[in-house]
C-alpha cells in the first residue's frame, strides 16, 4: 500500500492523540490506587506527647568544677549505660560507651601543652556525643540512618543502620561505638523499656530523646545533680543561656566547625 | 528429535521434582494456628486497629510507621480510628498486652514462614529465655 504525506501525517496524529488520551487515563487510575493505599490507616494522628520536653537547639553545660574525681563521675555513667542497655564488653577492642570519662590531653588536645594546670591535667572530663550543629556523621551515613532532629539532636535511626561504620571514621570526637559482638549476653540488667542493639549497628548517645519525650531531663543530667545544665541554646532566656551567659566555657574541636552543643566550664 | 529418550526421561525427573511440594503434602491439611490472647488482650476486646482482620493483615505496616515517626519525626502518640490514645512502642505498648509471644507473635510467623528480626532488638515482654 501506498501513502502519501497527508495520509501519513493523519495517521500519525490520531496515533499520539489517542496514545496521550490512553496515558493520561492510566496515569490517573495509577495515581489514585496509591492514594488510597492499604498501608496507612485513615483518620488517625500521629503526634508528640502533651509532656514532651522541647527546643530549637538542645546543649549541654558541664560544670567541671563540680565534677572533681572519678567517682563523682560514675554514677552519671552508670545511669546513661542502665537505662539505654548498654553492654559491658570483657573485650576492651570490643567497648560500648555512650559517656565516658577521659583527660584533659586527651578531651582538648589542641589546648593541651606541657604547664597546664595541675587540676586540669588530672581532671576527669565527662565526655559524649557533642550533638554537633554541623554533624560530620550525618553527612557520611550512607542510608541516612544517622540523622539530626529538628531539635538538634543527632540521632541514630538503628532499622536502618548497616554498620559500615563511615560515621565512626566522620566523628572527631569518638562518640560512637561499633557492635562487633552481639551485646545481649553482656548487658547486666536489662531495662526492658529501651531496646538493645545487635550485632554490626553503630551507636551512640542519643541525648535520651526518649526522656525528653515524657517531660523528663536526660538521665546524666538527672544523675548530676546540678552539674550539668541542659536546655534550649537557641531560647536567650533558657537556663543553659544563662549559665553560658555567667561562665566561660569551652567546647571541643571548635576549629572544626562541628559546632559542638556541649560546654565546659573549666 | 535428537536424543529422544533422554529429554524425555529428563523432562519427566524434571517436572516430578518442581512439583514435589504439591504432591508430597498433598494428603496432608496444615490446619493454620489458634493465636493464643493474653487475659489483657482479651478484656481490652479491640487491638490498635479496631479491626481484627486488618490487624492481622497490615500490623507490619503499621508498624513501619511507627517507628518511622517515632524515631524520625518524635512523635510518641498514637490516636488510632477508635479514638483511643496509645503510646507508639512495639515493647511497651504491643507487647505489653500481647506478651505471650511464644503464644502469639510466634504461630502464625512460623505458619506464614517469615522470620521478622523485631526481637533482634526490641524485648519481648516479659523476657524469653532461649
Amino acid at each position: 500500500m501506498k501513502r502519501n504525506r497527508r495520509e501519513f501525517l493523519k495517521l500519525a496524529g490520531i496515533t499520539a492523540a489517542s496514545a496521550s488520551v490512553i496515558g493520561v487515563t492510566s496515569g490517573l487510575t495509577i495515581a489514585e490506587a496509591s492514594g488510597s493505599g492499604a498501608a496507612k490507616p485513615d483518620t488517625t494522628i500521629l503526634a508528640k506527647n502533651k509532656k514532651a520536653l522541647t527546643a530549637k537547639r538542645w546543649g549541654m553545660v558541664i560544670d567541671t568544677r563540680k565534677l572533681q574525681t572519678a567517682s563523682d563521675i560514675e554514677p552519671l555513667i552508670a545511669a546513661c549505660h542502665k537505662i539505654h542497655n548498654v553492654p559491658e564488653m570483657t573485650n576492651k577492642n570490643h567497648e560500648i560507651k555512650w559517656v565516658w570519662e577521659e583527660e584533659f590531653k586527651h578531651v582538648f588536645a589542641e589546648q593541651e601543652h606541657e604547664l597546664v594546670n595541675e587540676r586540669l591535667r588530672h581532671l576527669p572530663f565527662l565526655v559524649l556525643c557533642n550533638h554537633c550543629k554541623n554533624p560530620p556523621c550525618v553527612k557520611a551515613c550512607p542510608t541516612q540512618a544517622t540523622f539530626q532532629t529538628k531539635e538538634g539532636i543527632v540521632m541514630m535511626d538503628f532499622h536502618r543502620c548497616i554498620g559500615c561504620r563511615f560515621c565512626m571514621a566522620a566523628c572527631p570526637y569518638g562518640s560512637r561505638s561499633f557492635n562487633f559482638k552481639d551485646p545481649r549476653p553482656f548487658i547486666k540488667e536489662t531495662n526492658k523499656e529501651f531496646p538493645t542493639r545487635m550485632k554490626g549497628v553503630v551507636e551512640k548517645c542519643n541525648f535520651c530523646a526518649e526522656r525528653l519525650a515524657v517531660g523528663k531531663q536526660p538521665a546524666c543530667v538527672e544523675a548530676s545533680e546540678g552539674a550539668i545544665v541542659f536546655g534550649d541554646l537557641d531560647d536567650s532566656q533558657s537556663e543553659v543561656r544563662k549559665v553560658l551567659n555567667d561562665n566561660y566555657t569551652i567546647r571541643r574541636k571548635p576549629a572544626l566547625g562541628t559546632g559542638a552543643s556541649i560546654y565546659y566550664i573549666v | 528429535m535428537f536424543n529422544k529418550k533422554l529429554v524425555i526421561a529428563g523432562l519427566i525427573i524434571f517436572v516430578g521434582i518442581i512439583t514435589f511440594p504439591f504432591w508430597f503434602n498433598q494428603a496432608k491439611v496444615i490446619a493454620p494456628p489458634e493465636v493464643k490472647l493474653t487475659e489483657r488482650a482479651k478484656e481490652a476486646k479491640e487491638c490498635v486497629l479496631p479491626d481484627k482482620l486488618k490487624m492481622r493483615g497490615e500490623h507490619m505496616q503499621l508498624l513501619d510507621v511507627w517507628r518511622g515517626t517515632v524515631v524520625r519525626e518524635g512523635n510518641r502518640k498514637y490516636v488510632g480510628t477508635n479514638g483511643k490514645e496509645y503510646e507508639m512502642s512495639l515493647s511497651n505498648t504491643c507487647l505489653d498486652c500481647h506478651s505471650n509471644k511464644a503464644d502469639f507473635c510466634d504461630k502464625c510467623h512460623e505458619y506464614a514462614s517469615v522470620d521478622p528480626y523485631c526481637w533482634d532488638c526490641h524485648i519481648d515482654n516479659p523476657k524469653e529465655t532461649k
